[in-house]
């Protein structure tokens, strides 16, 4: 017997949208996605593209593991547009101090079972020419890529649609419960779950979220083919990511196909405006020149802010939402969504369909940060 | 007399009065294009006033230099056609 709704409605065609429609669809889902704006036009537009395996918890390496797993099996279908490059990533180490922190994780990868490479400072100098000569060395993980983010969330829609899904842009949603959405043109969109992807704009649609915008400059140059072969981050941004009370920069440097290089990054809490802000851009690329002084040289040609959406524990919000049966989140994956969706999606998919997981999602539980809520 | 200055453009020497600019000399050179858009097709000096980035050329290693506003100096190698 069909129903006249859906299986499921997703708010929001960002990368996190997009990969969890394109999974529903998968499972065999009837989907409707409701994207406001544009296919990945949000959060996914602004970023880099890096996807790449972080530890700075267990449940986050777990989940940019299983994701970043999930990219290589994608790869060979991916559209040439998506521009996926298996790159690699150099943690750069400065000093001494850096370097031992290179030693530990390379342990760490190593003993989950993700292959690295130690660089002294001699075979970093013959990776990466034009890094600034006296860095202590680097950590190689060469199973990290990049991809060209908006292509990549119309790939996954595309595919969500060759699997009968429905896509309708340019209309939000005004009110999303367990049995439906509500659109801006007063329609009605019934289904049997739901699932808020509207990444930073997720709490309008869920009041209560504790979900915070986080804004992120980025600085693109002209082709310089050959000037970087490998997304470069400095080990310092270790240090500084995660600092919640001030703004921070770190020097983050991509290779895109088309030889032009994306420079980032940044970091600033309780800033609304999306202006760029030439104190935290000049910052920015002072970093950068820093560890690569070439970069002076050659020419930007835009520039542009975005925001990540954030959690005050640094991981998603992937499971049903306390509170309200028959309605989901897929939000809150701050600087990582673009690696993090097709695991994040997986994830989703288990729950709305009670399969089990490939790794364990009680990390990732929205229930987590209610649990202090007494009114829940 | 207005002195000289002697670059070399593509491997072939070229003089032209100092203070030419180097889009100048690439024109006097006679050499097309200066470069290629991204999809290959050929471009040169549209607005010779450092806006339209269309006369971009090499000098001196240095990629996506505009040649319009940058003068001629004794010895520059000035690459076009990338
Ligand atoms: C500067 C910067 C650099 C980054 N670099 C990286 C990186 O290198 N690697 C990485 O993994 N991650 C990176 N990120 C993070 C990544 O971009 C985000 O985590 C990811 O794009 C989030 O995707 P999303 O789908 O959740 O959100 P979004 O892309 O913002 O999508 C949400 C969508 O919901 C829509 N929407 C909102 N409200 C409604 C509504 N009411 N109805 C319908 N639709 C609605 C919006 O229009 C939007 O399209 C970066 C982020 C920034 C800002
Ligand atoms: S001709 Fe327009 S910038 Fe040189």
């Amino acid at each position: 017997m069909t129903s006249p709704g859906y299986d499921v409605v997703i708010a929001g065609a960002g990368i996190v949208g997009a990969a969890c429609a394109a999974e529903c669809a998968r499972a065999g889902m009837r989907v409707a996605v409701i994207e406001a704006a544009l296919i990945g036009g949000g959060a996914t537009a602004a970023g880099m593209g890096h996807i790449v395996v972080m530890d700075d918890s267990e449940a986050q390496f777990a989940l940019t593991r299983y994701s970043q797993v999930l990219w290589n099996e994608l790869a060979g279908e991916l559209t040439p547009d998506v521009e996926f490059e298996a790159c690699g990533t150099i943690w750069v180490a400065a000093d001494d101090e850096e370097m031992a922190e290179v030693w530990r994780k390379k342990k760490y990868y190593e003993d989950r079972g993700v292959p690295v490479e130690i660089l002294d400072a001699r075979a970093l100098a013959g990776a990466e020419p034009n890094l600034r000569h006296g860095l202590a060395g680097g950590l190689l993980v060469s199973c990290d890529s990049v991809i060209y983010t908006p292509c990549a969330a119309r790939f996954l829609i595309e595919q969500a649609q060759g699997r009968g899904a429905t896509v309708r842009l340019g209309c939000a949603v005004v009110e999303l419960t367990g049995r439906g959405a509500r659109l801006s043109d007063g329609s009605f969109v019934p289904a049997d779950l739901t699932v808020n992807a509207a990444g930073t704009w997720s709490p309008m649609l869920t009041p209560g979220l504790d979900v915070r915008k986080r804004k992120g400059h980025l600085v693109i140059t002209d082709r310089y083919p050959g000037f970087v072969h490998h997304q470069l981050v400095e080990l310092g941004y270790l240090k500084s990511a995660h600092t919640l009370t001030t703004d921070t920069v770190a020097f983050n440097v991509q290779p895109r196909r088309t030889g032009q290089l994306l420079i980032g990054s940044s970091r600033q809490f309780g800033v609304e405006e999306t202006e760029v802000d030439p104190g935290i851009l000049g910052r920015m690329i002072d970093r950068a020149c820093e560890y690569m002084p070439g970069l002076r040289a050659l020419s930007a040609i835009r520039t542009w802010t975005g925001f990540r959406a954030a959690t005050p524990d640094k991981l998603p919000l992937i499971g049903p939402c306390p509170g309200h049966e028959n309605l989901f989140l897929a939000t809150g994956h701050e600087g990582l969504g673009i690696t993090t969706a097709p695991g994040t999606a997986r994830l989703l998919v288990d729950q709305l369909l009670s399969r089990p997981s490939a790794i364990p999602i009680e990390p990732y539980l929205p229930s987590r940060v209610y649990q202090e809520s007494p009114h829940v | 007399m207005s002195e000289k200055v002697s670059l070399v453009i593509n491997g072939a020497t070229v003089t032209v009065p100092e203070g030419s600019m180097v889009s100048a000399a690439v024109a006097i050179a006679g050499v097309t294009p200066f470069r290629r858009s991204v999809r290959g097709e050929p471009r040169g000096p549209l607005c010779g006033m450092g806006i339209c980035f269309e006369c971009r050329v090499s000098i001196d290693g240095r990629a996506h230099c505009r040649s319009c506003q940058i003068p001629c100096r004794e010895g520059m190698e000035v690459r076009t056609g990338d």
